[in-house]
């Protein structure tokens, strides 16, 4: 397992997919809203939770097909259900390695981006800690998808048409909770909330995405 | 140890394409899989590394004894060959490379690209690859795909070697390796249909 996430992160690094690119896609996001709605620094606070945690979910969706599609190509996936590690860990330290190069460097950037949508001063720490709570669910749930869309070509469509809707709920409860501590309101439950999904999704997904993936290589 | 195959049928695409196959290979012995492209070698062999699910019948191996090579060597071209090879040995828990790269000679490729070797390269790499899962039954898929004369002999060499030490292997391969303890399987005779027809008139061409 630890092997295959260094290899999973030195590839990450490698093939240049991995830290810049997503982070990079987060910045334009976040930069063209304001475009968008115009300069009006009261609109931009208010919208601001959501707006950050659209652009961190779209960036984390970036990258997510290549995450078992690379393998598959070139013959590893094959070669990994053969070997002695077992295909729920093989998702698992995929959905974590995925995470690492996106969720991690998207929630440590955030803070800098809410700067440029002039998110109020008591939203910093809980937009950081929503997104540290929520995104693994994000590449958990990702990984879910990208394994069963694994072997079509040109899946990347399906996958986030697939995705998307799934991350809904993180979505809701992520902003939410940056919201309600923007207007000083108890944010515990939608927070409890968030951590429950990632929870769940790391729980269960594991086992549902092996079994897609087995059954795609057949 | 000896892998036994018994009344073994398989599907490739919905198709039955194989049925009631039964042979067995003892330790120290190799089988090679003949047959017309088509009749289900790469099938058989997906089914036996446990990629497949068999129709019907049993497959009776020792558990985790199976390491399988199949068309694509599973190679990332941004790591070296050492990174290639690391991975897969600490994936199988043995930690130790130097039996592939004695077997095919890798050692001067060593921090190589696999991106930048030829194709002959990557399959020596790709079945050196065997070499390190520590694994007793070996399953080839065409091995000797773009390998020249002196490379496909030190593959039989490197099968050769591992038969010696008790090893099982079963490949599926058109070339005359030479080996002394293999048998030969005629996969024709297990054919599941007799021709192709699939029953639609689209299908068979009827327009």
């Amino acid at each position: 397992m630890r092997a295959l996430l260094a290899r999973d992160l030195l590839l990450a690094m490698r093939s240049g997919g991995g830290f810049g690119l997503s982070l990079a896609f987060f910045l334009i996001v976040t930069t063209l809203v304001p475009f968008g709605v115009g300069p009006q620094t009261e609109l931009l606070a208010r919208i601001a939770p959501g707006i950050l945690w659209v652009g961190a979910l779209l960036a984390c969706l970036l990258s997510l097909d290549r995450l078992f599609q690379l393998d598959f190509e070139d013959g590893s996936l094959d070669l990994l259900a053969v070997s002695p590690l077992p295909m729920e860990g093989v998702v698992a330290t995929k959905a974590f390695a995925h995470w690492i190069t996106t969720g991690l460097p998207l929630t440590l950037s955030a803070p800098l981006f809410g700067v440029l949508l002039n998110l109020p001063a008591p939203g910093y720490v809980w937009l950081l800690a929503s997104l540290a709570i929520g995104t693994p669910a994000l590449s958990m749930i990702g990984a879910f998808g990208a394994s069963i869309t694994v072997g079509l070509k040109r899946g990347g469509l399906l996958l986030s048409l697939l995705v998307l809707p799934l991350y809904v709920p993180t979505l809701i409860f992520g902003s939410e909770t940056v919201r309600r501590a923007i207007d000083d309101q108890s944010f515990s439950a939608p927070l409890a909330m968030l951590a429950g999904i990632t929870l769940l999704a790391c729980a269960t997904l594991p086992f549902a995405s092996a079994a897609a993936i087995r059954i795609n290589l057949r | 140890m000896e892998l036994r195959v018994e009344n073994l049928s398989c599907r490739r695409g919905g198709l039955p394409v194989l049925a009631g196959v039964s042979f067995s290979v003892r330790r120290g012995r190799a089988l090679i899989l003949r047959g017309p492209n088509g009749v289900g070698k790469t099938t058989l062999l997906r089914t036996i590394a446990g990629l497949q699910l068999a129709e019907t019948g049993a497959i009776h191996a020792p558990e985790e004894s199976i390491a399988y090579a199949g068309h694509l060597d599973g190679l990332k071209s941004a790591l070296t060959v050492q990174q290639n090879l690391r991975f897969w040995a600490s994936a199988y828990g043995t930690y130790d490379i130097s039996p592939a790269l004695e077997a095919f000679d890798l050692a001067p490729l060593l921090n190589r690209q696999a991106f930048d070797l030829s194709a002959g390269q990557k399959r020596r790499l790709g079945l050196g690859r065997l070499a390190v899962t520590g694994r007793p039954i070996w399953l080839f898929d065409e091995p000797t795909v773009s390998l020249d004369a002196e490379n496909t002999e030190l593959f039989a060499q490197m099968v050769h070697k591992h038969l010696e030490t008790g090893g099982i292997a079963l490949m599926a391969t058109h070339i005359e390796l030479g080996l002394a303890n293999a048998d030969r399987l005629d996969l024709g005779q297990f054919r599941a249909l007799e021709d192709t027809e699939t029953g639609d008139v689209f299908l068979d061409g009827g327009f």
